[in-house]
């Protein structure tokens, strides 16, 4: 069993209209590798020119924002769910 | 001539037509209104302004609305207070308070909401939607019943009881996470992928988010079309913040006012201060945090506008601080006790955090200051309820009003200035 990776709507232009991508588990940098290996185009939206992700990208490992586990390196076991989320301004 | 003119990435400044979408496609970037300035100088000017509603609509000039026919729950033009026995307490000679807690849900989201159900019914959605921590749930579920929308509301499960029966009267289908506010924003982001409904905080952000302008556009009109000198305004995600900034720098862009000179303070609670923590290690990058305070309406552990927020403060000369759950308790009770204005938590934040920058020579005791208080203390009575005297109990008896009054006497007000001998 792989890990999937859901895509969020204005990142489907670039997996051919995909909302789900099937990877297979390692860390995250690792399966971000994976995506950026299928999908070219998506470097340069989760990037910045020196590689760094954007600040408005958030990945999430089983709901939780990465940044509260081991960052990139966390990894993720088969059957695991990486999702893909631009920050939302949210309110009180 | 056109006053919008459509949407613009606040990060690489991409242009997008004005569409139901939040997010720049190529850099994840939030979306902003972009407006022609100089359009809407020609239309407005004081005088069409106080010709206009009593109500935010006064500034729909400024606002990013196109229909003629808005949804009208006659939200803001709330008063703007002389706060003589609050500013005696703290030790400020100028202070104001923007009383945002009479607005038609009871706090400042009917601002943003008006805008989002606007242009939800104009970008023709039935069903109009938000990830709330329960002030927005209120403000999305009546502006929906004022507009003959559907309304569909997810909420932290923890939430406050009154804030749920606030939001449930109006009839919307109320969904409780078992989550953080976080937790609730990142699952309604990926509903909001698949289902085609207007999300006030999500796919109608760029809209919503404009309302919070209004809360610069009154203060500013309220003082006589000047800017204050400083404002301390209670922040959760930061949009409200950066929006209040963005209101005066519009006033000055169209000649309204001559400057947008204010030092923009932020106040967030001790148990959920990622952007006052990145200001107290001089950086621009917030760091996620899961909050643990008793003011949930400020509890978004991950702020979108954190960064930009943090810019403002920099950039306008202001500060950043926060007060522990005591310290908000004794704020609201200070703020009901010197103005008679009964704020919920996020009011006693604003408070505290404005008291502790007075005690710390940061703010300058003759400065023109606003505190926004921007919710009702009856949506969360349970945060002080354990904090204040229980009532004298005595029988019918005139004799026994007597012994007892003369027991413990009457309390003196908290607000009276020192000389003046109160009966």
């Amino acid at each position: 069993m792989s890990v999937t990776v859901r895509i969020p709507a204005p990142l489907r232009s670039v997996t051919g209209g995909a909302a789900a991508v099937q990877v297979e588990s390692g860390s995250v940098a690792n399966i971000l590798g994976q995506l950026e290996a299928r999908y070219p185009d998506i470097r340069a939206r989760l990037r910045d020119p020196e590689g760094q992700l954007r600040r408005f990208v958030n990945l999430y490992v089983n709901g939780e924002d990465v940044r509260f586990l081991q960052g990139l390196e966390t990894s993720l076991k088969p059957g695991d769910e990486v999702s893909i989320i631009p920050a939302v301004a949210g309110g009180q | 001539m056109k006053r919008v003119r459509g949407l613009q990435c606040r990060e690489c400044g991409r242009e997008y037509p004005a569409d139901p979408i939040h997010v720049c496609e190529y850099c994840f970037g939030p979306l902003e209104v972009a407006y022609d300035y100089d359009a809407i100088a020609r239309l407005v000017s004081r005088a069409s302004i106080a010709a206009g509603p009593r109500t935010l609509w006064r500034y729909r000039h400024l606002l990013p609305i196109e229909a003629e026919q808005v949804v009208d729950t006659h939200a803001g033009f709330t008063p703007l207070i002389r706060a003589e026995n609050l500013g005696r307490a703290l030790g400020l000679r100028n202070l104001y308070v923007k009383n945002d807690t009479v607005n038609p849900t009871f706090s400042f989201k009917d601002r943003p909401v008006a805008m989002a159900a606007t242009k939800a019914r104009e970008f023709g959605f039935d069903t109009l939607a938000c990830a709330s921590t329960g002030n927005l749930a209120g403000a999305v579920a009546a502006a929906a019943a004022k507009a003959c929308m559907r309304a569909c509301i997810f909420i932290p499960a923890d939430l406050e009881p009154s804030k749920i029966v606030g939001a449930s009267i109006y009839g919307p289908t109320v969904v409780a996470v078992e989550g953080t506010y976080d937790d609730v924003n990142r699952l309604c982001s990926e509903i909001a992928d698949q289902y085609a409904w207007a999300f006030a905080n999500i796919n109608m952000r760029p809209y919503y988010s404009e309302g919070s302008k209004t809360l610069a556009f009154e203060v500013a009109e309220q003082l006589g079309w000047r800017v204050p000198d400083r404002v301390v305004v209670p922040v959760a995600s930061g949009s409200m913040f950066t929006k209040i900034w963005r209101g005066f720098n519009e006033l000055a862009k169209v000649g309204l006012v001559d400057q947008a000179r204010v030092r923009m303070t932020v106040a967030q609670a001790e148990g959920c201060a990622p952007i006052v923590e990145a200001f107290r290690r001089h950086t621009l990058s917030v760091e996620p945090v899961k909050p643990h305070t008793i003011a949930k309406s400020l509890a978004i552990g991950n702020p979108a506008d954190g960064y930009y927020s943090l810019r403002i403060v920099k950039e306008s000369g202001g500060q950043a601080e926060a007060a522990t759950d005591a310290e908000v308790v004794e704020g609201m009770r200070l703020l009901a006790r010197t103005e008679g204005i009964f704020a919920e938590t996020a009011g006693g934040v604003t408070v505290a955090v404005l008291q502790k920058l007075v005690e710390a020579g940061k703010v300058d005791r003759d400065e023109l200051v606003v505190a926004y208080i921007t919710g009702n203390g009856l949506k969360t009575p349970e945060a002080v309820a354990g904090h204040l005297e229980r009532p004298l109990t005595i029988p019918p008896s005139f004799k026994r009003f007597e012994e007892q009054i003369a027991a413990v006497g009457l309390k003196r007000q908290t607000g009276a200035p020192a000389a003046t001998s109160v009966a």
